[in-house]
């Protein structure tokens, strides 16, 4: 962390604070903002709900894209190998019989899994290769899942275990199976960022061979978040499976999913918890706002992008947040003086 | 000319938080020779390689005939006859020895060195031209190294621990070459931790202790304790807190 | 015989792989940069030769004396511009920028000009073929396009090698910092280098058009193939490429003898196991591998 400190006189007392307001007001504002969410897809219009789900969908991934990148520095643009994965992971538990809400978890756990093997492969190969090879895996897994036909070869197969439910309760219950999943996944993050782990990503980030050196395992730190961001883009790709649920090759693991994680966590601001979640708000208001025109709103957010890599490369909310100082989510700490002049 | 060649005024550069050099100030004239001297760690590297334009400082100037150079990148600094042979020498590895000379001689200034004088100061290059740097030993490499800053011409030659990892012998003959390249007008900065090494072959001597200015003057009027205290710091046992100002 | 024939129809095809896959390699070797919209612009040079060789009254077949030359000046200054801003920034920022690059791209191109397939016209040429034996046909466009390739290959070894400009490209890509201390100014031949990378994939996506049909979204899985040659190849190894290329073409007509949905899944599968096995590829050094 790159917090400069004042000259620091010996004997005044330092103060370490996580936040830089009240931690009650925070908790507050939490709660009613969870039972707000959790109640929407009964105060707002139908259609309203489907265009939540997607968001919060978009929320997971990008909350697991920023864990991967800006956290432990693996820019993968193979995400979408564990989205269609954990997709067609609950196609095939249902399909045997098993509630399709039901297996959200084991879908992340069968991601979770296939993530291993995975990681010592890719892991031979450093930065831009790396990222590639994170692709050629998601379009291996999009091959052989075509070669099967148990779950509908290349042209995709419905989800079964939804069709006793009315349209409208499909779209509330996967509302709110996605609001969960996507509440589990930035709290899971957040506490994962301040346990331990957090100050090892920090050390990696600041110095990747001093850490080393301090006798920080590296390697591990980095295959435990590869394997937690598979999981959690596993769970997207299980609650999109629900709430789209005919499940198609092309569709699940679509390149465009990992192109949405990228830019919505550039333009929020990589390694902050908010940057995603505010990336995907300006996305999704950019989506509705830009419908009528085709494509134009992947340019324009793509371009955005870019722009903000180029010239604000900590987001919108990283420079928000250096110029006021301020952190809904803090994962860091700040050191205060306890002066003589207060 | 009526100044110098080349001066340092105030110079200080950080490494992020660190000060690695710290308001130093020292001047070369033209056909001189410049021995810095300093423990390991002590700047030396982040001087020559500030002169060369490979670090900024954060404050001071690099002047080179009365011109603040500050803001031009190594490659102009090279057009201009500032040439460094890096530490650890940082041969092109994919390549033969003539072919690193060859990239030395590629943007040259006129002037007397070129690849055909190189092989007469080292006689045992041309036989040996086609080969990979990669094979030739320690000495050799190093020879390569300041084969390739000379073919450029410098007027004044930057030269970092030319006898890091060198057999004694070695460093010997890589010495020898010293005076006929001050005979051609070259004024050399040479840096070394090994002190007897640098004091022996300069004019004067410029010593460093954690990126300060210890000592100053020439050969002949420092004594070897003058010397060890520079280098070490002073009163080593006693005061050691004290020299921890740059850490 | 059917052997013969997957292999040579695999280093036909492979042939027009080391071609789009050099330039991607040659980036990575001078700039340390993976150029992640590398296979948008081949496609953006198929689209440039269909549509704008036309108006300059130009066959599509000789499209590419325009096209290569416009690419080669468009990548000297993309790099010195956008690449070198990220470049300055870190590594990372590269990946993001130029991925950003390829969505932007492809998109854009599927507004303009549609989802629809194109194919660079070459008028009667496209259907001959040379046939030497019972079941094997060479395509005469597929043996130009590998033609082209080694061409290429051999012309960017000669000026790698022999000229005092790919020398010090050469240098810039073995030390930076010590060919700056040798008088190269790297930005400008991180542009230098860029060019040729540029123009080399301006003649693959050309040769491209020419061999099949093409649409905006064919850059990506270019850009994969490309990829998967330089690591089999060996990164950073010029002949490395040529040899993955025709590595790749085999394994793919072989899987494609087998069923045709393993075509690339077959090339995939050997990736993985070059990967798995010999990390720094056929050919390669090992300074890309960790
Ligand atoms: N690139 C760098 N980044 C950070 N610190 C550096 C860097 N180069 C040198 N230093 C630090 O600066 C100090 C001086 O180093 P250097 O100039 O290499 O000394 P010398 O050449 O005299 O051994 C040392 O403490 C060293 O660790
Ligand atoms: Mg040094």
């Amino acid at each position: 962390m790159s917090i400069a400190l004042p000259p620091v006189a010996p004997r005044r007392s330092l103060v370490v604070r996580r936040s830089t307001h009240s931690p009650a007001l925070t908790l507050v504002g939490a709660l009613v903002l969870v039972i707000l969410l959790t109640i929407a897809p009964w105060i707002v219009p139908a259609q309203f709900a489907t265009t939540l789900t997607n968001f919060f969908i978009l929320v997971i991934m990008a909350t697991m894209w920023n864990l991967l990148a800006g956290y432990a520095g693996m820019v993968s643009i193979g995400q979408q190998a564990f989205v269609g994965l954990g997709a067609y992971a609950t196609l095939y538990f249902a399909l045997k019989g098993v509630n399709p809400f039901v297996t959200i978890p084991l879908s992340a756990l069968v991601c979770a899994i296939l993530a291993v093997p995975i990681t010592y492969l890719l892991f031979r190969l450093r930065g831009g290769y790396f990222s590639i090879a994170t692709w050629v895996v998601s379009d291996t897994a999009l091959l052989i899942i075509g070669t099967i036909a148990l779950l509908g070869g290349g042209t995709g197969r419905s989800v079964p275990g939804l069709q006793n439910l009315s349209p409208s309760e499909t779209a509330h219950f996967s509302y709110l199976a996605t609001w969960f999943v996507a509440l589990i996944v930035v709290t899971g993050t957040y506490i994962l960022l301040r346990s331990r782990m957090g100050l090892v990503l920090a050390s990696i980030r600041d110095n990747e061979v001093a850490a080393r050196s301090a006798g920080v395992n590296v390697r591990a730190a980095r295959r435990t978040i590869f394997i937690v961001a598979a999981a959690g883009c596993g769970a997207a790709g299980a609650v999109l499976a629900i709430s789209q649920p005919f499940v198609q090759p092309s569709n699940e693991f679509n390149l465009q999913w990992a192109a949405e994680m990228l830019f919505v966590s550039m333009i929020g601001g990589l390694g902050t918890i908010e940057g995603p979640i505010i990336g995907s708000i300006i996305f999704f208001a950019l989506q509705q706002t830009l419908q009528q025109q085709g494509v134009w709103y992947l340019i324009i957010v793509g371009a955005l992008a870019v722009a903000i890599a180029l010239w604000l490369p900590r987001g919108l909310w990283g420079a928000f947040r250096a110029r006021f100082h301020t952190e809904l989510l803090p994962v860091g700490h700040w050191v205060d003086q306890l002066g003589d002049d207060d | 000319m009526s100044g110098p060649l080349l001066q340092v005024d105030a110079l200080t550069v950080h490494h992020g938080q660190l000060c690695a050099i710290d308001d130093v100030s020292f001047s070369i004239d033209e056909g001189e020779i410049l021995a810095v001297i300093g423990a390991n760690g002590a700047g030396k590297s982040t001087l020559l390689r500030t002169i060369a334009g490979l670090h900024h400082p954060t404050s001071g100037s690099v002047l080179l005939d009365g011109q603040v150079i500050n803001a031009l990148p190594p490659n102009r600094r090279v057009a201009l006859g500032v040439s460094l042979v890096p530490e650890g020498r940082r041969l092109f590895s994919s390549m033969t020895l003539e072919e690193n000379l060859q990239v030395g001689a590629y943007h040259a200034n006129p002037g007397p060195f070129d690849i055909k004088r190189v092989y007469e100061l080292f006689d045992w290059m041309p036989s040996r031209r086609k080969q990979s740097v990669w094979q030739l030993s320690g000495g050799e490499q190093q020879a390569v190294a300041i084969g390739r800053a000379l073919v450029a011409n410098p007027r004044v030659l930057l030269l970092d621990e030319l006898s890091l990892g060198l057999a004694p012998i070695v460093i010997e003959k890589i010495y020898a070459l010293v005076p006929d390249i001050i005979a051609q007008g070259v004024s050399i900065l040479i840096v070394e931790q090994d002190v007897s090494q640098g004091v022996s072959a300069a004019d004067r001597v410029h010593c460093l202790l954690e990126g300060r200015t210890s000592m100053t003057g020439t050969p002949a009027e420092l004594t070897s304790e003058e010397i060890d205290r520079a280098y070490f710091g002073a009163g080593l046992s006693s005061t050691m807190p004290e020299s921890g100002a740059a850490s | 015989m059917i052997w013969l024939n997957i292999v040579i129809q695999g280093a036909l095809v492979g042939g027009f792989y080391a071609l789009f896959a050099c330039g991607l390699s040659l980036m990575f070797g001078v700039l340390k940069v993976i150029n992640l919209a590398h296979g948008d612009m081949a496609v953006v040079a198929g689209y440039a030769a269909v549509f704008l060789a036309p108006r300059l009254h130009l066959p599509e077949l000789w499209s590419f004396l325009v096209v290569v030359p416009v690419f080669a000046l468009v990548g000297y200054v993309v790099q010195r511009t956008l690449i070198q801003k990220s470049i300055d920034r870190d590594p990372f920022t590269t990946l993001l920028v130029t991925f950003g690059l390829s969505v932007v791209i492809e998109n854009l191109l599927l507004e303009v000009y549609s989802a629809n397939g194109q194919t660079v016209n070459i008028g009667s040429l496209i259907g001959r073929s040379w046939h030497p034996a019972s079941i094997i046909y060479v395509s005469y466009v597929s043996l130009g396009v590998l033609a082209a390739a080694v061409l290429v290959l051999l012309a960017l070894q000669l000026f790698l090698s022999k000229s005092g400009l790919g020398r010090m490209i050469r240098a810039v890509a073995d030390d930076q910092e010590a060919a700056q201390l040798s008088g190269a100014n790297y930005r400008h031949i991180f542009g230098i280098a860029a060019a040729i990378a540029f123009a080399t994939v301006a003649l693959a996506g050309i040769a491209y058009g020419m061999m099949t049909q093409f649409a905006p979204t064919s850059g990506g899985v270019n850009l994969l193939f490309a990829f998967e040659v330089v690591v089999i190849g060996g990164i950073g190894s010029l002949w490395g490429t040529l040899v993955g290329g025709i590595a790749l073409g085999i394994a793919q007509q072989f899987g494609a003898h087998i069923n045709l949905s393993y075509q690339i899944l077959a090339g995939n599968i050997l990736f993985l196991l070059v990967l798995a096995v010999r990390p720094q590829g056929l050919f390669g050094r090992k300074n890309a591998v960790s």
